[in-house]
């Protein structure tokens, strides 16, 4: 049943794990609607003909709907509307809070073309491979102008927005090459900016993984983008760690826990910091890429204020660099548990 | 409708329409019914190129790589498809050609509370289209009706002369809400007590409070993104600090009800055509009156639903979408009113019947899709596809257009004297009926299989749908014109007709067909609501 | 007998036709409160997340000329006020005088603030990516667009109101209005109490917080 309807209202292959409870909401909203529209339209028609004129001034009672009737006619349509909301509610509610164990994709959408890099390598240009059955998270931003991140099969679409990290997550379900989209315009080629994502049997993935890590699949997944836009290391990890040479972010903070002038960077990402006006904050993604770009926003208790904001001189793939290396810092390999998964949508009112 | 012996003569006074031949008689007039009539024919020229652009486009959709025009020319056209449909169509017709017309004769005034205004706010819809459309000229944009920063504000086409079209529209739009909302506060007749007012003149009340209260923002959005876009001043740019989101709030607090704007006055026409015809009075007014009410303020709370994957919060997300419910519910008690009214009346079954049938079963179903992507979780998947279109045209044109049909035909006896082909007219309705559906269904598959909107070339596998649109668009197009022309043939050769031929009891049908220039001989004074059948004999005044 | 002439033949008294235009009036400044109201969502939303560019910028801007631009607005006022009173009570030359203070003032207003503009572009004090001046936080720029944008559309406002302003001296001088009727000169001074008043909004906003 939910097939042939699937194939009726044309919707893709259900290949991610929300899209089936997505799917089952969409039959009984729609189904309703078709039903309700046509009865509406086949009573007017049919009161037409049947309390048509036969004079030309030919009186009519004075009829006013009794207020039980009228309270029907709220109460019903109004009881649906509200439990559609809150099955469709829940559903976004899920869809908008990742797990804690989900796996990391950062993914950069510029016109025209969408680039995918994994945490510790590779990235790469329109193909984005993921395992079945594992949570995969997307951090998502724009080079340029708002593109739209669109996966039909797995009922998810997410803008990405220039100047800050939107997320969205998924289960993949099916392994198959599934289509991406730009659904936000973007300029001349937007119809042509697509990408897809291949869903790999988990074991698959993980050796295609390893293969990665060895530098020698990198060729493959590239079918069209200039060379100039691959970053020249294939380990945003090591990108980070000479950018935070480069760009003086060592001068002030230290990379093996000693006391410096600003905080050190061992063991930080997930660290619950406490600021200077005694509020605590836990040190995720997002605060980690604002203290970058406004540091004097949440300033850490204790250290004096002389960072310098890096707005303007770090791009969305460099802070993204930066994050990954500080994120790597760990004293020990397990890492410490944090107070809780802080994944929230990264700012915006 | 019968036709008296006597109507073969020319009237024996002259009307609006003779008073006054000379074209400066017309062009520096105060009389609303003038203003209205001149507002019809651009508006009517307005959907009549708006309809030029979406041919054009569904002809370039007829193949996967695009066809007919290029890209740009594409990405343009759509651009401008939709600013010339949404400002210089949906949202001033039937306020500003029926609106004019009717109210002053529903209220027994002798015209609008400012004239000389009202034939300002036509003046200034005209600078402003001819703003929109002379950008075509440098090449038009592409930014979408929508302009979204940072690509509004970074991409080279012509934003500007089009954003400062917009904005002098909207000038004219917030003229003619104080118009409105003036003339119906302090002009009606006296014993026209509120609830009495009939319900054409309800739903431009309501239209009017949200022209007055929405437009303002959206004229300070189009200069933030005009100025931004010319000085690079980075509101909204993220390079600088700017807020694209922030953009999209503030448009979209206008935009959304702007489309209560569009569908509030369409409700109203419908309200008449349905007790005129079927003779019968409301089944619920007050219903009515306070759904009118409840859609005009509630529908400013709603704007957030056009954001669910922008990047808003979650809570926000909640919040908007329970809001949208809300609104829908409003609707639902004017459906069930209208078709209560229709229950043992005395139908007329014709024209403008006809599209009211059309609309109801159009505004359920496109309400209801409406209703469907409040859910929020299905708007994931669908925003930005082709089922968002599928869905704003069912409720904009399924809906407001074939209420506008209604309008032009209910009261082009009025307007003119003069009748128009019914048979002709019940073809066309049909044509454009089977037209209309024929065109956007297949659109709201085309959105449950993943095309986006916007889209110059698309998957090939979806070029069936899009070949099923294009003949839909095209049977549609074929509907217009006939309509087009029987009803300029019928300005000069339509049968004359006595002042009450649908024997309505709207309170507009009981001046002269066409009115007079000063519309009464003496001022009304009302004693009852309108759409009253139950005296043995129709009041006189 | 002048009263029948100023009534419009679409009107059932005189008094129907000025409450008319007062709502008409009335109806159109909430469009313009709505109009700047935007603006002030904006530069709420961007304080909060600028918190401190928002308040180093608010301190280089010139306090003095701030607050002489606000007590000239707010006497303005006051003479247009007193310009309507005196009209209503048949004194049209003084009337006219009192009117011809508030455009004055009006002007002077622009002057002062035009002078302000000048030091602020002098250095370097300019909107969004064209900021050159000393605050070196993120949002420095966006202060002054929005500074640079309420401030500028408010005095084309005011220079909307001057135009409006220098017709209604002259119909006062000629001797239009008394005590029968007022509609317009009223109307003119409720525009120009809503220039005042968003500049009263304004000037803290931007000013001293």
């Amino acid at each position: 049943m939910n097939e042939l309807l699937r194939r009726i209202l044309f919707l893709p292959p259900q290949a991610s794990a929300a899209s089936v409870g997505i799917d089952h909401l969409h039959f009984f909203v729609i189904l309703t609607t078709i039903l309700v529209s046509s009865v509406a339209g086949v009573v007017a028609v049919y009161f037409m003909a049947r309390y048509r004129r036969r004079r030309r001034d030919q009186p009519t009672p004075h009829l006013e709907a009794p207020r039980w009737l009228e309270a029907t006619f709220v109460i019903v349509p109004l009881s649906f509307f509200l439990l559609w909301f809150r099955i469709g509610f829940g559903q976004f509610v899920e869809m908008t809070s990742p797990p804690a164990d989900a796996m990391d994709v950062y993914v950069t959408g510029k016109q025209w073309m969408w680039k995918f890099a994994y945490p510790d390598g590779p990235s790469g240009l329109e193909v984005l491979r993921v395992p079945e059955g594992r949570p995969v998270r997307l951090l998502l931003t724009s080079r340029d102008v708002i593109h739209g991140f669109f996966v039909p099969a797995f009922r998810l679409k997410q803008d990405a927005l220039p100047g800050r990290y939107t997320q969205t997550w998924f289960v993949a379900t099916k392994p198959g090459t599934y289509p991406v989209y730009c659904s936000q315009y973007c300029g001349t080629s937007h119809s042509r900016m697509r990408a897809a994502i291949e869903v790999m049997a988990a074991g698959d993935f993980d050796r295609w993984r390893e293969e990665e890590k060895r530098g020698r699949a990198l060729q493959r997944d590239t079918a069209l983008g200039a060379a100039d836009d691959q970053p020249r290391a294939s380990d945003m990890v090591a990108l980070g760690r000479r950018l935070a040479e480069s760009e003086g972010c060592l001068k002030c903070h230290s990379v093996d826990g000693s006391p410096h002038i600003g905080p050190t960077w061992l063991d930080l990402y997930r660290r619950t910091t406490t600021l200077a006006d005694g509020t605590t904050v836990l040190a995720d993604e997002a605060y980690l890429t604002e203290s970058m770009m406004d540091p004097r926003a949440k300033q850490v208790r204790g250290f004096p204020l002389t960072m310098p904001s890096y707005a303007g001189k770090l791009g969305a793939p460099e802070t993204a660099a930066l994050v990954e290396y500080i994120k790597s810092l760990r004293a020990s390999v397990v890492p410490a548990p944090a107070g809780g998964p802080v994944y929230e949508q990264t700012g915006g009112p | 409708m019968s036709k008296p012996a006597d109507l073969d003569r020319e009237p024996a006074r002259a009307s609006y329409l003779t008073d006054g031949t000379t074209v400066r008689s017309w062009l520096d007039t105060r009389d609303h019914k003038r203003v209205g009539l001149m507002f019809l024919v651009a508006v009517l020229g307005a959907l009549f190129l708006g309809g030029m652009f979406a041919m054009v486009l569904r002809l370039s959709l007829l193949t996967p790589e695009g066809s007919f025009v290029g890209p740009t020319a594409y990405n343009r056209l759509f651009t401008l498809h939709g600013i010339v449909m949404i400002f210089l169509f949906l949202v001033p017709a039937i306020p500003s050609a029926f609106g004019n017309f009717m109210v002053p004769l529903m209220i027994g005034a002798r015209d609008v509370a400012f004239p000389r205004l009202n034939l300002l706010g036509l003046y200034l819809y005209l600078i402003g289209a001819v703003l929109v459309l002379g950008a075509m000229i440098e090449g038009g944009t592409d930014t979408g009706w929508t302009f979204y920063a940072p690509y509004s504000t970074s991409t080279p086409s012509a934003v500007v002369p089009v954003l400062l079209g917009i904005f002098v529209v909207g000038c004219s739009s917030i003229v003619s809400g104080i118009n409105f909302i003036v003339t119906i506060h302090t002009m009606r007749a006296p014993g026209l007590t509120w609830m009495r007012l009939p319900l054409f003149v309800w739903s431009i009340y309501g239209a009017s409070i949200i022209q007055v209260i929405a437009t303002p923002v959206l004229g300070l959005t189009v200069l933030l993104v005009a100025v931004d876009h010319a000085f690079h001043v980075g509101l909204f740019d993220p390079a600088v600090g700017g807020d694209p989101l922030l953009m999209q709030h503030l448009f979209w607090f206008y935009s959304h009800p702007a489309v209560y704007i569009t569908i509030l006055p369409a409700m109203g026409v419908v309200s008449e055509v349905v007790s005129g015809l079927s003779r019968k009075n409301s089944f619920g007014y007050k219903p009515i009156v306070y759904s009118t009410l409840g859609i005009a303020f509630v529908g400013f709370f709603t704007w957030g639903h056009h954001l669910f994957v922008s990047g808003q919060s979650t809570f926000d997300a909640g919040f908007f979408g329970v809001a949208s419910m809300l609104v829908g519910v409003f609707t639902a008690i004017k459906v069930f009113t209208w078709i209560g009214t229709m229950y043992r009346g005395a139908i007329a079954f014709t024209t403008p019947y006809a599209y009211v049938c059309g609309f109801i079963f159009f505004l359920v179903f496109g309400g209801m899709t409406g209703i469907a992507l409040a859910t929020v979780s299905l708007d994931a998947h669908w925003h930005d596809t082709y089922f968002i279109v599928a869905h704003f045209h069912f409720v904009m044109v399924g809906a407001a257009l074939m209420a506008f049909l209604a309008a032009l035909h209910y009261w082009f006896p009025k307007m003119f004297g003069r009748a128009y082909p019914e048979g002709w007219g019940l073809v066309s309705t049909v044509l454009i009926i089977l037209g209309f559906n024929a065109t956007f269904i297949p659109q709201f598959l085309l959105g449950n299989a993943g095309m986006p909107r916007r889209y110059y070339s698309y998957p090939a596998e979806l070029q069936a749908l899009n070949v099923a649109s294009t003949a839909g668009a095209t049977l549609l197009g074929i509907g217009f014109l006939i309509i087009f022309v029987y009803l300029v043939v019928s300005l000069r050769h339509g049968e004359r007709v006595p002042q009450n031929p649908w024997e309505s009891r709207g309170f507009e049908w009981y001046t002269a067909s066409p009115p007079l220039k000063e519309n009464f001989e003496h001022l009304p004074t009302f004693s009852h609501a309108p759409h009253d059948y139950q005296e043995g004999h129709p009041h006189g005044r | 007998m002048a009263g029948d002439a100023r009534l419009a033949h679409h009107f059932s008294s005189l008094s129907v036709q000025a409450h008319a235009a007062r709502l008409g009036m009335w109806l159109f400044l909430g469009t313009e409160v709505l109009l700047f109201g935007g603006l002030f969502v904006g530069y709420a939303m961007y304080r909060t997340v600028y918190r401190a560019a928002f308040v180093a910028c608010s301190h280089h801007l010139d306090r003095a000329l701030g607050t002489v631009d606000t007590l000239v607005l707010i006497t303005s006022s006051f003479t247009m006020a007193l310009g309507l009173h005196l009209a209503r009570g048949g004194r049209a030359r003084q009337a006219t005088a009192a009117l011809g203070a508030t455009l004055a003032l009006g002007l002077a207003f622009l002057a002062v603030h035009g002078h302000e503009y000048a030091g602020d572009i002098a250095a370097g004090a300019l909107p969004g990516r064209l900021y050159r001046a000393g605050v070196e936080l993120p949002g420095a720029g966006i202060f002054y667009t929005l500074y640079y944008f309420m401030t500028g559309l408010h005095s084309l406002h005011v220079v909307f109101g001057l135009v409006l302003l220098g017709w209604l001296t002259r119909r006062t001088a000629r001797g239009d209005f008394g005590a029968g009727w007022d509609t317009p000169l009223e109307l003119g001074g409720l525009y120009w109490h809503l220039i005042d008043l968003v500049w009263i909004f304004l000037y803290p906003l931007l000013y001293l917080i």
